[in-house]
């Protein structure tokens, strides 16, 4: 009998496979006026928090252009956000199902990890992808529809270099990686030669994922005499180190990349001496008149929305992913725009030839597809009340 | 005479299954969901298999398997991402010291021996622990496996922690499915052959076993070594799925979530492990998905509903399985080892029969 | 003196998380001890207890929200052994471990939930956070005050198990199950037990563990666990005593991978196991194991 109930339970199951699948197809029929916006971002697992202000970003934006006109007849813009948990293991899945919900372009991620895991299913499909803060130059790298709005990593691990060798006067720099971090490691490589190039040394060491003993590290750096310690890793990482750094009162400056341009890190240090640097895209700060616009008009935005204000961590500090966040939707609009089309085929055509003006400057893309930067924003955590200071724009020499 | 027509019956059911999934692939579109479930069902079918071999008829209880398909997954990936390739994915080791590729089903085999050498190797210490011991000790090899290809000295292989990728990938599900079912029909013939009784002679009683003749050493150790060997071949059929390579994914969460695969299915029934598989991957990736959504009926906002609550309610159904079908979906008889259409048959033509045989 | 202060810091680290491990380890080794079932999901309660911690700090005075962390932990640990572990008490062995799996599952799919898997800030607690400076390294006080009250707990709970009735039983019920169920003990009272005292132990565990570490994640408690159970089994699973020195040992030598020298940072966490392995090869019992004949 259990058997029998079992096989029965199999075959209802089995059932709804099928129904299942049927009902998806009708569903992608019916959606005739409406463009859809993949949104390929983690909202959970290391860079969980770092996504979830990149989706903000998108939102905000979306929040402000959610129709289109194309050839006389207006489109309602439909975000699907999927959550790729920050994990290369579980992106392909998470975006094939953008893919099957048939999303005419799509917006992400934050971590260059998962972009490049899950970038052969965007390509298989054909869909274009607008990477807002993805800084790993393996994601553009030989494919045609992965583009991207931001600097590199080459770019950034230079700048880096060149803002400890002015501002600390750096001969030696403790360089501490995630294994298996597609970011991380290359960040980390690119510092390295930048800094090697200049003149310094460089002591390098790297920990696995699940880490949460970085005194060893921290301990490591002092004994290496260095003058900077550069830690290009995720928010999770990060707190851990500057929490076990301020416990151990170094005087080393911390110096990071743009995943610290994050309130997690202003959280974690707040309160203590620790000096920390980092590079990033955008500052708060900025009096240009579509920034500051961006910045008013975003924080209004958070502060209405209590589970959106939440979501940023609790504060109403823009985040410089979200105005990528922000800026990447506004180049996946122009771009549908230029098409003239809801067609995965024509944007990713009309894509390499879009300019747009953004709030985090002006972005127009090369043959690899990336954005053409030359500055970035240098900012140093105020640990008195919690903000960001801002220092300097550093270009390369 | 009977044995003919059963052989005719499997083979007919089985040419109409992939005519159903070519035909499945004709009509529906490449990116339905349908088709994420069947892939990584199948793959997922086959190191479930290897597990149950290993577990359910050998009563060996290894938590070893991530680390063979591990091993699998990076052999497969090695030895077939293009030499024009290899520069852009080995960027941070000048290209790698391997300059050669070979063919897909050459590397799907150099994959499974890979796995099946290293578990040659670790058996001889490992199988001579009993029950936990064993358990915990595989486990154990295989966050060493993990750390090992992660480790930079080995970058020129293994790319260091950086993903592999760029190696050939499959796109439609038969492949998956032909590669899986080979394998597991050559697991179904060795659990049918003699090894297989001597198998679950040893699972049933090691001390009788032994008296009986049968060479535990020896027996355990071909067990374990075959296992691995589909557990080689499951990972780096993963690794086509996934179409990047990462050590840092092959976590002992991944032999857990196989392991309850097994369980689901009933450990000791074939059968049962490819249901469950299919099931659990369907399940977790797909029927279950509407959890993760916040939703509105009206204006009411149904409690509960947010990301995460899919694997929630996912882990309550599966302790009640644990808890209340501890035999899973097919238990551990003998004929669950035939494909589901046997019992129909037997369900609905020849219904004494089956509640005799239960009986004696 | 150069020797000692630059090597130091690692050694204390080593100490200091010797500490934590040989808290959760104790469970491990009373409950294979009692049940031999290893209890995958200890670790789990483990972070539990951190994100209760987390939580009720928030709303609460740190004098109540530590001691209701407590408590609740133990209620935790509790009923995990009535729900998960209890019905399968005649189940083959390898069932109850798959639902100890299972458990460790839940408890992180919750975990996840509750938080999105975002990690939590663990809420500093005054004076053991503090920073203090021993010779020319600093560290805080929790590193300190570690081995010093793992070492006050553990002689506690010997004297328990060796002078009161209870710990009679239990030493009574892990020699022989059945035998002691013949002789009148409440087995099922027994292994409650157990299961408060591990979850205790636990709890205090873990906060000092994320005291010194400062973030909760879901799988936070997925690493130290099985570290302790090695801590567990090396030291000879079942001894109290060979639980701790097996649990300092890892600790310290983990930590002293990480020197920068020896280049074996990717290592830190597979040595264990390797350790582990070679423990059970060479000596199966454990350093201060009892040899167990197997029962046909």
């Amino acid at each position: 009998m259990k058997r029998f109930i079992s096989i029965a339970v199999i075959l209802c199951l089995v059932l709804v496979l099928f129904a299942g699948c049927g009902k998806e197809k009708t569903g992608g029929d019916t959606a005739g006026d409406v463009i859809k916006i993949g949104v390929f971002e983690p909202s959970s697992g290391d860079n969980g928090a770092g996504g979830k202000q990149e989706i903000l970003g998108i939102e905000y934006a979306h929040s402000k252009v959610n129709t289109i006109d194309i050839g006389g007849k207006t489109y309602k813009i439909e975000l699907k956000i999927v959550d790729n948990e920050s994990s290369n293991d579980k992106a392909p899945t998470a975006a094939a199902t953008l893919v099957g919900e048939k999303c005419s372009v799509v917006v992400g991620s934050y971590g260059s990890g998962v972009s490049i895991a899950a970038s052969s299913v965007f390509g298989n499909a054909g869909i274009p992808v607008i990477g807002a803060s993805c800084t790993n130059p393996q994601v553009t790298e030989g494919n045609s529809h992965y583009f991207r709005i931001c600097y590199l990593d080459p770019f950034q691990g230079t700048v880096l270099a060149n803002f400890a060798v002015d501002n600390f006067n750096a001969k030696t720099a403790y360089i501490l990686t995630k294994l298996g971090d597609d970011y991380s490691v290359g960040l980390g490589n690119y510092f390295k030669e930048a800094f090697v190039g200049l003149g310094g040394t460089v002591v390098e060491e790297s920990f696995q994922e699940g880490n949460s003993d970085f005194t060893a590290f921290i301990t490591s750096a002092i004994n290496s005499g260095a003058d900077v310690i550069f830690a290009p890793t995720s928010t999770e990482a990060a707190s851990l180190i500057i929490g076990q750094a301020t416990a151990m009162n170094i005087d080393i400056p911390l110096l990071a990349g743009d995943t610290w341009d994050s309130s997690v890190i202003l959280d974690a240090a707040s309160g203590s001496n620790q000096e920390i640097y980092v590079s990033t895209f955008f500052d708060e700060g900025d009096d240009s008149a579509a920034g500051s616009e961006f910045v008013q008009g975003f924080k209004a935005w958070l502060n209405a929305n209590p589970d959106k204000l939440a979501n940023n961590g609790g504060n109403d500090i823009v985040a410089a992913v979200s105005a990528l966040g922000y800026d990447a939707y506004m180049v996946a609009i122009e771009a549908i725009k230029k098409a003239g089309s809801s067609n995965p085929a024509d944007i990713m055509g009309a894509l390499p030839t879009t300019t747009y003006t953004g709030v985090t400057g002006d972005i127009a893309f090369d043959d690899i597809g990336d954005a053409i930067r030359n500055v970035a924003y240098i900012k140093s955590a105020n640990t008195a009340d919690a903000s960001w200071n801002f220092v300097a724009i550093q270009s390369i020499k | 005479m009977d044995k003919k027509i059963k052989i005719i019956i499997y083979a007919a059911l089985l040419v109409a299954l992939f005519a159903l999934l070519f035909i499945l692939e004709q009509i529906l579109p490449s990116y339905s969901m349908l088709f994420t479930v069947l892939k990584k069902g199948a793959i997922y079918a086959l190191v479930a298999v290897s597990m149950n071999l290993l577990n359910g008829f050998t009563g060996l209880f290894s938590l070893g398997q991530a680390g063979f398909m591990l091993i699998g997954a990076y052999t497969y990936g090695i030895f077939t991402i293009p030499t024009e390739a290899r520069s852009a994915v080995y960027q941070y080791f000048d290209g790698g010291i391997i300059n050669f590729t070979v063919p897909v089903v050459v590397a799907l085999v150099m994959a499974g021996v890979a796995a099946a050498i290293f578990a040659y190797i670790i058996g001889l210490p490992v199988l001579r622990l009993k029950s936990d011991y064993l358990a915990i000790a595989t486990l154990g090899f295989a966050e060493i496996i993990r750390a090992v290809f992660q480790w930079k000295t080995l970058g020129p292989v293994t790319n260091g922690s950086n993903l592999l990728r760029l190696y050939p990938t499959f796109k439609s599900v038969l492949f998956p499915f032909a590669v899986s079912g080979i394998c597991i029909a050559i697991i179904v013939l060795l659990i049918n052959s003699s090894y297989g009784r001597a198998f679950k002679a040893i699972r049933d009683d090691e001390i009788a076993a032994e008296a009986m003749g049968i060479n535990l050493a020896k027996h355990k150790r071909l067990a374990f070594t075959i296992s691995s060997f589909f557990a080689g071949v499951g990972g780096a059929l993963l690794a086509m799925y996934q179409t990047t390579i990462q050590a840092s994914a092959f976590k002992s969460a991944m032999t857990y979530e196989i392991l309850l695969i097994v369980v689901i299915g009933g450990l000791g029934s074939v059968t049962g492990s490819c249901i469950s598989s299919f099931l659990f991957i369907a399940a977790s990736e797909w029927w279950l998905r509407f959890l993760d959504e916040t939703t509105y009926i009206g204006s009411f906002k149904v409690p509960l509903l947010n990301p995460g609550f899919r694997k929630v309610v996912f882990s309550i159904i599966i302790m009640i399985v644990v808890l209340f079908y501890r035999r899973g979906i097919m238990g551990n008889k003998e004929f669950s080892l035939d494909p589901i259409a046997k019992q129909f048959k037997k369900r609905f033509r020849r219904r004494k029969e089956v509640v005799g045989s239960n009986e004696q | 003196m150069e020797f000692i202060n630059t090597y130091l810091p690692y050694i204390l680290a080593g100490i200091s998380v010797g500490g934590q491990y040989a808290l959760i380890a104790i469970g491990y080794t009373m409950v294979y001890g009692i049940l031999r079932l290893i209890n995958f999901a200890h670790g789990d309660i483990f972070m539990a207890a951190g994100f209760m911690m987390v939580y009720l700090s928030a709303s609460m005075p740190l004098y109540i929200s530590i001691p209701l962390v407590i408590i609740l932990t133990v209620i935790l640990g509790f009923l995990v052994e009535r729900i998960a572990y209890r019905p399968l008490r005649t189940a083959p062995r390898m069932s109850i471990m798959i639902s100890a799996i299972g458990v460790s599952y839940l408890l992180q799919n919750c975990a996840w939930y509750l938080t999105s898997g975002l990690p939590k800030q663990y809420p500093k607690i005054p004076w053991i956070s503090a920073s203090v400076s021993i010779g020319a390294s600093t560290t805080t006080v929790v590193t300190l005050i570690t081995p010093i009250l793992t070492i006050v707990l553990i002689v506690a709970l010997v004297l328990l198990i060796k002078h009161t009735k209870i710990g009679m039983a239990m030493r009574a019920v892990s020699r022989d199950f059945e035998t002691s169920q013949c002789m009148g003990i409440k087995i099922n009272s027994v292994i409650g037990i157990t299961f408060i005292i591990g979850s205790f132990l636990a709890a205090i565990g873990s906060l000092l563990y994320f005291t010194n570490y400062s973030t909760v994640t879901p799988i936070s408690g997925a690493m130290p666990g099985l570290k302790a159970f090695v801590a567990a089994v090396f030291g000879g699973i079942g001894s109290v005593p060979g639980a701790v020195v097996g649990a300092f040992l890892i600790g310290i030598c983990e930590n002293i991978l990480k020197i920068k020298e020896l280049d074996m940072t990717t290592f830190s966490d597979a040595f264990t196991f390797a350790l582990l392995i070679i423990i059970l090869i060479a000596k199966p019992t454990g350093l201060f194991g009892e040899k167990i004949t197997d029962k046909v």
